[in-house]
């Protein structure tokens, strides 16, 4: 580091042409482009990147069906418990045998630290991130979200 | 060059057929005082919205824009949270002094803004000594700042209030030399005086070098006086949180926030006076279709487009520049500022002996 | 030289495991004599204690495990000592060898119940005074009964005390003054503009300078060490982002490492190029931020916004690759979790060649300012020494003139291939802390630049078994953050949750030394010197 030591007179000229330089930077910037998103007026153009976590779903096939088989697996990996997972045992009527089927998926958005690992613990993938990001609601019980309601709905 | 005091005249004479004298004179004062505060909230509010959009301009930002079209409903909105806010009492504090503080400080701004002369006719406080007067009122804002920093019982406030104490005290000293340099120029302290020599020129041209360096002195010190960026030690936000108004709330803190636009509106429109002719259009002396074309434009708008002009520039520096240091502060001014002041002072008066000046 | 041979010179009654790194196993009763020599004994000078860890081994009594290296030779040795008292167990402490045990031993108080004798300041640093139990003890009860939510305020004490051993072996407690009644006693935070978070500072001022400071933690601590005692290795993976936000890519790539290390896992060579261009994209996003804030706690606005402008780009990159901004969940226990995105490398790039003119502009409007300039140059000088003694690692210690780069000193990932300089300054002051971050982006850049088009194929990820299980034993990694050498300290008992997971915190030391250089400055002084120092509060509280 350069360390020069100035003259009264020259100290003066010195620090004035810092401080000019400086405005200088700052009168370009005043003419360039703002850099502001506006936000929610640009909700229709605004694009979210694919791997973008923002809430836990279920996605379900053409038939309304999720791949669930409700292993539990995600609820084990799970370091906040905000996932929990209702099952019961169906007697499928044609084989005869008995089989795990998913009643509820409980996950609670409002402890969710987005950490991924049930994603990578579930087996079938039956869950995925998608990037909603509109969260806000005015109480918490509201967060608590049962993912395979579409489902039961056609049940 | 229209001149006010038509209008003013008319008035006064109305006024005289009604009633006696004596009740006109009450009745003009109080219309004066009444549009004096009205103009002041007026352009208080221009230069909030104003600092607004040029700070954001600044950083790349759109500034305020949801609150009608380009924001400009904003500052409504602001003055209506700020009125109906509650104002806290805090503990402790000494009540009386506490209350007081904010009208101090708005009283000295409000008695400077009224010795500024806005266009031919309009200058409410005239007389010889102006400026003398100008000085003096826009000096009693420090008060207010002190016993505002000492009654809010506060340890933050307390050294808010004693580095402006420190600050302003010293500052006004360059301002007086830096406005001195001028009256020596134009031997007269009236304002309107002093905007009438500055038909044939204003007097950053007649001046030339030491009106010039008068003129970028007077800019640091006043910037330095109404305690704005790099100057704002006494509200450094990142160190003091706000300084000495950090107990205010409510109206008294809109007093506050008000006296320091108009503070800066003050000391811009004292330079534009002083140093960029007030209301007296450009003239160039021999082109004389381009004078009367210059006449044409109203006196006042002269005088707000240099006002606005100079309290860009106080933004545009304000915007920039990190903060001083309280020790660097008073070097700048003891070591710098106040032996170029009476340098200067010295050259200008060799100037005007000499008749170097134009 | 036979670092063995010479310290059973000194005392002849300590053990040693070999293994990894030396470690010397001492009696409370020796420990003290013990760091002496190894810190003053001219062919060994350990002079820097890289971590001091507060161990239960249960039946094995309470204890501490000090790392110490060699700035001079480069050695490392682990100390540890044991008292199987759990009643009152005392050790004797080592603050006044490494000034940077100071707060290291508080918290070992706070967790264990350990008492330092000899420690000027035996309080707790992070929980309540009024908090009952040792928390990190494995028999401390959790009931909430015990230790229910306070709503009361916590009064501070201006006493502290200190524990002195008598002639006839008894500990006597001593209390001192911190703050007399007449001292003008300032708080700033832990709500305060400047502070950068939850930190709080108790200034006594003469007028405006400043005469002596105490730093109060723990307004952000988690336990997040207490939480992953509890909780499976990939999960504690969660938690690493949320300490040093800023440097959430290299945190976890820490605690990555420790576990692979531990485990015996070959990282594929993609993995490590992938982890090392992350590292460094973070490295210049949270300088960006340093910047930034500095300039805002300079009071010059303007320029804080320029950085967040540009800080933008690479959020943006991050979010495009690992789906987070700030939270990255990126690393995973041998590799990382998604592979990149195909617009990476381009982006990057594309990022390189717009930052470096920005980087000129930055200096323009703020570090050629002679406001600037006479704000940093000067003020808040911390010495080779003193950085060193307190463990000052990072840009604060390389603006001392201490080279003390973990990327240089142990390399790891790619840094041992790819070319680029420490930078390192001799001054102290806060201009060399802030210059040396300015210039290490464009070191990091210049990192980027050789490894990105380079990126071979491969696996972004090894198979790992679907339960993790770390064998028996003792790991310590470390990797430089944005801010000084992040270190993590595992001990397992080969299950699957760790016995004790330990994270050096980066911030610690520097506000342990922050008394020491800001005696005699001025209150904006402070501010420069804590904007300097970019220590993250969540880094320092855990």
């Amino acid at each position: 580091m350069e360390n020069k030591k100035y003259s009264y007179m020259g100290g003066i000229f010195h620090g004035l042409k810092t401080l000019l330089t400086g405005m200088k930077v700052t009168w370009i910037e005043f003419f360039t482009k703002k850099t502001t998103e506006q936000y929610p007026e640009n909700r229709n153009s605004l694009v979210m990147f694919e791997r973008f976590r923002g809430t836990l779903t279920m996605p379900v096939d053409e038939n309304g069906r999720n791949k669930c088989i409700a292993c539990g697996l995600c609820e084990n990996a799970c370091p906040n418990g905000t996932i929990h997972v209702e099952s019961e045992m169906v007697t499928d009527e044609e084989t005869g045998k008995k089989k795990k089927v998913l009643v509820r998926y409980r996950y609670d958005l409002g402890s969710c630290m987005f950490c991924q690992l049930c994603v990578n613990a579930c087996p079938t993938g039956a869950i995925a991130f998608s990037t909603a990001f509109e969260h806000a609601v005015y109480t918490r019980d509201k967060l608590v979200k049962t993912l395979n309601r579409t489902t039961d709905k056609q049940s | 060059m229209f001149d006010f005091s038509v209008v003013t005249n008319w008035i006064h004479g109305l006024l005289v057929s009604v009633m006696p004298l004596g009740l006109a004179s009450f009745v003009e004062c109080v219309l004066i005082g009444i549009c004096i505060m009205l103009m002041y909230a007026v352009i208080a509010m221009i230069m909030i919205f104003m600092e607004r959009k040029v700070c954001a301009s600044f950083q790349c930002r759109l500034g305020p824009n949801r609150v009608g079209p380009w924001g400009l409903c904003q500052l409504f909105a602001d003055v209506i949270k700020m009125l109906i806010k509650e104002i806290i009492v805090i503990r402790h504090s000494d009540r009386f002094l506490y209350n007081l503080a904010p009208y101090i400080v708005i009283l000295g701004s409000i008695l400077a803004f009224a010795c500024i002369p806005i266009n031919k006719g309009i200058e409410v406080l005239d007389f010889n000594v102006g400026i003398f007067f100008f000085m003096a009122a826009s000096s009693i804002g420090v008060v207010g700042i002190l016993l505002a920093g000492w009654s809010s019982n506060n340890k933050y406030s307390l050294i808010g209030a004693m580095r402006s104490g420190a600050q302003m005290i010293s500052y006004e000293l360059s301002v007086g030399l830096s406005i001195m340099t001028i009256v020596v120029l134009t031997d007269t302290m009236q304002f309107s005086e002093i905007v009438e020599r500055q038909a044939d020129g204003w007097f950053i041209f007649k001046g030339h070098i030491p009106a010039l360096i008068a003129f970028v002195t007077y800019l640091i010190a006043g910037n330095a006086e109404v305690n704005r960026g790099p100057f704002d030690l006494p509200e450094a936000e990142s160190e003091l949180t706000a300084g000495y108004h950090t107990e205010y709330s409510g109206m008294h803190f809109g007093l506050f926030y008000l006296a320091e636009f108009m503070n800066l509106f003050i000391v811009s429109s004292i330079a534009a006076t002083v140093f960029l002719g007030g209301w007296m259009p450009l003239h160039i002396a021999g082109w004389n279709g381009f004078n009367q074309i210059m006449d044409y434009i109203p006196g006042f708008v002269w005088f707000f487009g240099k006002a606005f002009f100079v309290v860009w520039l106080l933004m545009w520096i304000k915007w920039t520049f990190p903060r001083l240091r309280v020790d660097q502060i008073l070097h700048l001014e003891w070591k710098i500022l106040v032996p170029i002041g009476l340098a200067n002072l010295l050259l200008m008066t060799v100037c005007v002996v000499f008749g170097w000046h134009f | 030289m036979n670092i063995q041979e010479k310290i059973t010179g000194y005392i002849p009654q300590v053990q040693f495991v070999e293994g990894d790194t030396l470690w010397a196993v001492v009696a409370p009763a020796h420990l003290h004599d013990l760091a002496k020599a190894l810190r003053e004994d001219a062919d060994m000078q350990f002079d820097f204690l890289r971590s001091l860890t507060g161990m239960d081994w249960g039946e094995d009594g309470l204890g501490v495990v000090y790392h110490l290296e060699s700035t001079r030779f480069g050695f490392q040795l682990v100390m540890k000592t044991a008292t199987t008292d759990r009643e009152h167990p005392e050790l004797p402490t080592v603050c006044d060898i490494w000034k940077g045990a100071e707060l290291n031993e508080r918290e070992v108080f706070d967790y264990f119940g350990i008492v330092f004798t000899g420690h000027p300041d035996m309080r707790r640093l992070y929980l309540r005074d009024d908090w009952v139990g040792y928390p990190l003890r494995k028999d401390f009860d959790e009931s909430k009964e015990i230790n229910p939510l306070r709503m009361t305020n916590e009064v501070t004490s201006d006493v502290t005390s200190t524990i002195e051993i008598d002639e006839h072996g008894h500990a006597v407690e001593k209390t001192r003054v911190l703050f007399e009644d007449d001292e003008y006693v300032v708080n700033i935070g832990p709500q305060h503009p400047a502070t950068h978070g939850v930190l709080r500072f108790r200034v006594s001022l003469e007028g405006e300078v400043i005469k002596k400071l105490q730093v109060h933690c723990g307004y952000i601590h988690r336990g997040i060490e207490k939480m992953c005692e509890s909780l499976t290795y990939p999960q504690t993976l969660a938690l690493t982002d949320r300490l040093d936000y800023l440097g959430a890519m290299q945190s976890r790539h820490a605690l990555c490492m420790c576990i692979e290390k531990a485990m015996g896992v070959e990282i594929p060579e993609r993995v490590q190029y992938i982890r090392t261009i992350m590292d460094e994209l973070q490295r210049i996003d949270s300088h960006l931020l340093f910047f930034s804030t500095l300039c805002m706690d300079l009071g010059a606005l303007t320029a804080f916004f320029y950085g967040f402008r540009d800080r933008e780009k690479i959020l943006d990159i991050f979010e495009e690759t690992t789906g987070g901004r700030l939270i990255l969940n990126y690393n995973v226990i041998g590799g990382v979790q998604a592979d990149i995105h195909p617009n990476f490398v381009k982006r990057v790039k594309d990022f390189i060649a717009y930052m470096r003119p920005q980087l000129k502009e930055y200096h323009e409007v703020f570090s050629g300012n002679i406001i600037a300039q006479q704000r940093m140059k000067g003020v808040g000088v911390l010495s080779r020494e003193d950085a060193i003694s307190f463990g000052a690692t990072g840009g604060t210690g390389r603006a001392s003139g201490w080279a003390c780069d973990v990327r240089k000193r142990h390399p790891y990932a790619m840094y041992g291939k790819v070319h680029f300089n420490e930078i390192v300054f001799q001054e102290g002051d806060c201009y060399a802390r802030y210059m040396v971050r300015m210039k290490e982006i464009e070191e990091s850049m210049n990192i980027i630049e050789q490894l990105i088009d380079n990126i071979p194929e491969g696996e972004y990820q090894v198979k790992m078994k679907p339960v993790i299980r770390v064998p028996e034993g003792s790991y310590y990694s470390a990797v430089e953050t944005s801010r000084g050498e992040f270190g993590v300290y595992i001990e397992s008992r080969g299950e699957k949750y760790p016995y004790r997971m330990k994270f050096r915190s980066t911030g610690l030391p520097l506000i342990s030394c922050l008394d020491t250089i800001t005696r005699g400055g001025k209150i904006a002084d402070l501010i420069a010197i804590g904007g300097t120092l970019d220590y993250i509060v969540p880094d320092i509280d855990r």
